[in-house]
């Protein structure tokens, strides 16, 4: 199969790959996937208290396609509030990647990691608020869960 | 990370000339430049049709073809000429020896026994014969990739008609126990077909010792022209007869219409020779070594590298790798100035990984970073250190990528985890 141009350079120079601490209460991580069907991705979020994406990383177990999806994803998020990210379609990772339609679940799963991710940030920032107003927060982290939490 | 380095010649652009290295000789092999020395004239100046009888087109076309089935024979030790067949290629030649036997006996029995490891030639066509009221037992073969003679000698009926189970397997290089289970099919007066398009030239094939009844191969998987074949009919004891699924104008004594391939036919039989002669003249031991520098050079620099199929009932030029937690393709496109081949589900159409290594019981996750790696007559031990070179660099730089290398590095156990896809 042949790859598009940008789905060779994303590959070749992954942007923003790494982890952060993920029982930071400012990250948001999302994993989504399964070995099982070749892809995995991890993607992590920084989120300011306004909401605002202030970086983003990620690790991906996958194709090219799944590679540059997630790559993609992290340059986009960037610098976007939490509802801007929440807004963009996996259509518009096909249409920049010029994915082939096999190559299609790579953007799902990348819109999905996104979601994971804030989800995540979400639930943790509810907890910490809950925590405030004197209950204990969970000291169970479900890290386990390709979720992020859940 | 440091993205890797390209060539002058990358940058140049793909119009460039850069290195490529062949390491798929599984798919198919270049064809030998003795072979086409040898099918030139056959296309020009000797172009008769091997079935004109009266002139000496014909015959010169005929003399060519009588020649190369005799060599072709001999090779593998056939008793008579008469019991290569040619065909277009190995899958034509197992849909005739499946079919064909399954048609003539009806009568006797409708149950055939294969392996879900078969060439995809010999699992369609028995799955087809399923469609059409045959019974077929499936059977497991185990985590190294063999048949369980046991479960084999256990599963014949009176019914059985036909066993079926390929020499060498084109994934994993796995050789079958085939003097063995020809004995189990003789003991209970059942036919066994075997594919050995990947074993003719590789390892030493004896019909008549072995005790195979019909054998498929074909010339590409021996640095010979594609698109011709042979099956070998054994005419004596017993006599097999298949029903025939080409008709036409009865050439091949009937068993196979069409008028003869003759440079296809003289390319295989001078392929057959150069590839029987590989056995004694060292190549095969050259080859051997190069398989073997490429394991060790690649297992000891990189850990969590699973071999697939026993490594000791194995073709001397196959490897087949899984480096868990780098996806297979993802490795491939690292790897691009090198064509090896993946299990993996995103290098084929169907979104599944390879069925073989699903039917050892290798899991999906560690079948989705499978590597097959086919050593040939034209690989060198430097293009060998090329490859353990870039395939380590590669999945070193892939495994910084994963996130399940990351979670494994952290002790988590990832068959506990709550994956999503799932």
């Amino acid at each position: 199969m042949a790859y598009s141009r940008k789905v060779i350079e994303h590959y070749e120079n992954p942007k923003n790959v790494g982890s952060m601490d993920k029982d930071d209460p400012d990250v948001g991580t999302g994993l989504v996937g399964a070995p099982e069907c070749g892809d995995v991705m991890k993607l992590q979020l920084r989120i300011n208290d306004d909401g605002l994406i202030e970086d983003a990383r990620f690790k991906t177990f996958g194709c090219g396609s799944a590679i540059a999806s997630s790559s993609l994803a992290t340059e986009w998020v960037k610098g976007k509030t939490v509802d801007e990210a929440l807004s963009i379609r996996n259509t518009e990772i096909v249409k920049e990647l010029a994915l082939p339609p096999v190559k299609i679940h790579c953007s799902v799963l990348a819109e999905d990691a996104i979601k994971a991710a804030i989800e995540d940030y979400r639930r943790k920032r509810a907890r910490a608020k809950a925590g405030e107003s004197g209950k204990a927060p969970d000291p169970v982290e479900t890290s386990n869960s390709a979720r992020g939490g859940e | 990370m440091t993205p890797e380095t390209r060539t002058e010649a990358e940058s140049a652009g793909p119009r460039a000339r850069r290195r490529r290295i062949y390491m798929d000789n599984h798919a198919t092999t270049p064809c030998d430049p003795r072979v086409v020395e040898a099918m030139l004239p056959f296309f020009t100046e000797k172009f008769g049709n091997a079935a004109s009888r009266n002139h000496e087109f014909g015959w010169e076309a005929e003399e060519a073809v009588t020649d190369a089935r005799a060599r072709i024979a001999q090779a593998i030790h056939a008793a008579d000429p008469r019991e290569i067949v040619f065909t277009s290629g190995a899958t034509e030649s197992d849909n005739l020896a499946l079919k064909g036997v399954a048609e003539m006996f009806r009568e006797k029995g409708n149950h055939i026994i294969t392996v879900p490891t078969e060439h995809k030639a010999v699992v369609d066509t028995a799955r087809y014969l399923e469609s059409r009221g045959f019974e077929v037992t499936w059977l497991s073969p185990g985590s190294d990739g063999l048949v369980d003679l046991d479960e084999l000698r256990a599963a014949v009926t009176d019914r059985t008609i036909l066993i079926s189970v390929m020499f060498a397997n084109n994934e994993i290089g796995v050789i079958q126990p085939i003097r063995e289970i020809a004995e189990i099919a003789a003991e209970k007066g059942v036919l066994f077909h075997s594919d050995a398009a990947q074993a003719v030239g590789k390892v030493p094939v004896d019909v008549q010792e072995m005790g195979i009844h019909l054998l498929s191969f074909s010339a590409h998987k021996i640095y010979g022209p594609k698109g011709i074949g042979a099956l070998y009919i054994r005419r004596r004891q017993p006599r097999v007869r298949v029903a025939i699924q080409m008709h036409g104008g009865g050439h091949e004594r009937g068993n196979r219409s069409g008028t003869l391939a003759v440079p296809l036919i003289v390319g295989f039989a001078k392929a057959v020779d150069l590839a029987v002669d590989d056995l004694t003249n060292g190549e095969i031991d050259r080859i051997r070594a190069m398989r073997d520098r490429l394991l060790h050079g690649i297992t000891s620099r990189l850990p969590e590298c699973h071999v697939n199929g026993s490594l000791e009932h194995r073709l001397p030029n196959n490897l087949n790798i899984s480096f868990a937690y780098v996806e297979g393709e993802s490795l491939l496109m690292g790897i691009n100035d090198i064509a090896v081949s993946s299990g993996s589900a995103c290098t084929s159409a169907s979104l599944e990984p390879s069925y073989v290594l699903k039917a050892m019981g290798v899991g999906d996750d560690l079948a989705h970073t499978s590597i097959r790696f086919g050593l040939g007559r034209f690989n060198t031990e430097e293009e060998v250190d090329y490859v353990i070179e870039r395939v380590v660099q590669t999945v070193n730089r892939l495994r910084e990528l994963s996130p399940l290398w990351e979670m494994v590095q952290e002790g988590i156990d990832l068959s506990k985890m709550d994956w999503t896809g799932d």
